[in-house]
């Protein structure tokens, strides 16, 4: 039971793992990500990608800067524009 | 004949012109690891981008109200040249190729009747193209402000550009750097970038309904000026990579070219020096001779 997450900005792809769940922060709302969601596409604004590497875990939070989520069969992918550091 | 002075002083100069070509080399070889994994690592997201476009694009039916970016203006009279060369010498054909691309290309458009501009980065192809095409040169942006051009610079060209596409100041965007295949090997290519050539063949079809959020047009808008940084970023990473590497070629051939003329001048500088001392013990035995 994990989710396949990517992160990729222009430069480089920053994350590739498997996770239990993501936050995304969707230009018309916040929304989870579990493993199997339903295919879907959405921009995504300026704000904070919450990455829960487990169950119950501890969110590791990535600032991240426009650009757009991806979730299809295959996992979730987020293309940022940039990545605060 | 040379004079063994001369000679003296034309090895010296060759010597300090391989050590500046060989320094020049080993700081190419240095670079070009750096460029070449900055290439290599941009190169997931351009490949998701435009896996997402094309499969974007073939849900979405080209309308009179869909965005130009995708539809084109509806006229292909005037194409813009995109021509990113680099701002600094010494890599051999590197800069000359990238130009003589483009130049085949606006030949072959000017023939065809269409209208050609010239959208300049970098320093190294702006003189060529200026005597040739002194009014059809736009803009040229200056990259020598920076060490390496990124993402911003990207962006601020293509901030530009579109903003020329949506005031109408062209119809066709092509787009000329130098792709890096290995250290040995670049090839320039020239490429359309504007309306996006999208390959709706390509498109997988998942047949799962897939949600969009807003919905497709307005993701497709977004995306349309954002595929267009990512292939110009994409392209001056390329260019700084093939850069390294032809200048490591090039100065690597330089080097060695200098090190035979050191040894062809040695030769020639002995073989005088000899002769002058046979000459001299000639003269003092014969001299003693005729006592």
């Amino acid at each position: 039971m994990a989710l396949h997450f990517e992160l990729v900005t222009p430069e480089k792809l920053v994350r590739s793992e498997d996770v239990y769940m993501v936050q995304v922060p969707g230009s018309e709302g916040e929304f989870g990500v579990l493993e199997g969601h339903a295919p879907m596409m959405s921009t995504i604004r300026n704000g904070a990608v919450s990455i829960f590497a487990s169950e119950g875990a501890e969110a590791e939070v990535i600032e991240i800067e426009g650009g757009f989520a991806e979730v299809n069969e295959k996992g979730l992918t987020i293309l940022a524009e940039r990545i605060a550091v | 004949m040379a004079s063994l002075k001369e000679l003296k002083g034309r090895i010296g100069s060759v010597k300090s012109t391989q050590k500046i070509t060989k320094a020049k080399q080993m700081v190419a070889a240095a670079k070009l690891r750096k460029a070449q994994a900055a290439a290599e690592a941009a190169r997931p997201y351009a490949e998701r981008l435009e896996g997402v476009m094309a499969s974007l694009a073939s849900k979405i039916s080209i309308s009179d109200s869909s965005p130009k970016l995708l539809a084109g203006t509806g006229k292909d009279d005037t194409h813009l040249l995109i021509v990113c060369n680099s701002d600094r010498g010494l890599a051999g054909a590197f800069n000359s190729n990238i130009v003589k691309a483009a130049r085949i290309k606006a030949k072959k458009l000017e023939e065809d009747g269409k209208k050609v501009l010239f959208y300049l980065v970098g320093r190294k192809g702006r003189p060529v193209i200026k005597r040739e095409y002194p009014n059809q040169i736009v803009k040229h942006f200056d990259t020598t402000g920076v060490k390496t051009a990124g993402f911003d610079e990207a962006k601020a060209i293509a901030d530009e550009v579109m903003e020329m596409f949506e005031a109408g100041q062209f119809d066709v965007a092509h787009l000329f750097y130098s792709e890096f295949k290995s250290a040995l090997v670049q090839d320039p290519v020239g490429r359309q970038i504007m309306p996006v050539a999208i390959d709706t063949q390509e498109a997988a079809d998942t047949g799962a309904a897939v949600e969009y959020e807003p919905d497709e047009e307005e993701i497709l808008a977004e995306l349309l000026p954002r595929n267009v940084t990512t292939q110009i970023f994409g392209a001056l990473l390329e260019n700084n990579a093939s850069e390294q590497g032809a200048s490591m070629t090039a100065m690597d051939n330089a080097t060695r070219n200098a090190g035979d003329l050191i040894d062809r001048l040695t030769i020639e500088y002995n073989r005088s020096r000899q002769a002058a001392i046979t000459t001299e013990l000639v003269e003092i035995i014969s001299g003693a001779e005729a006592l």
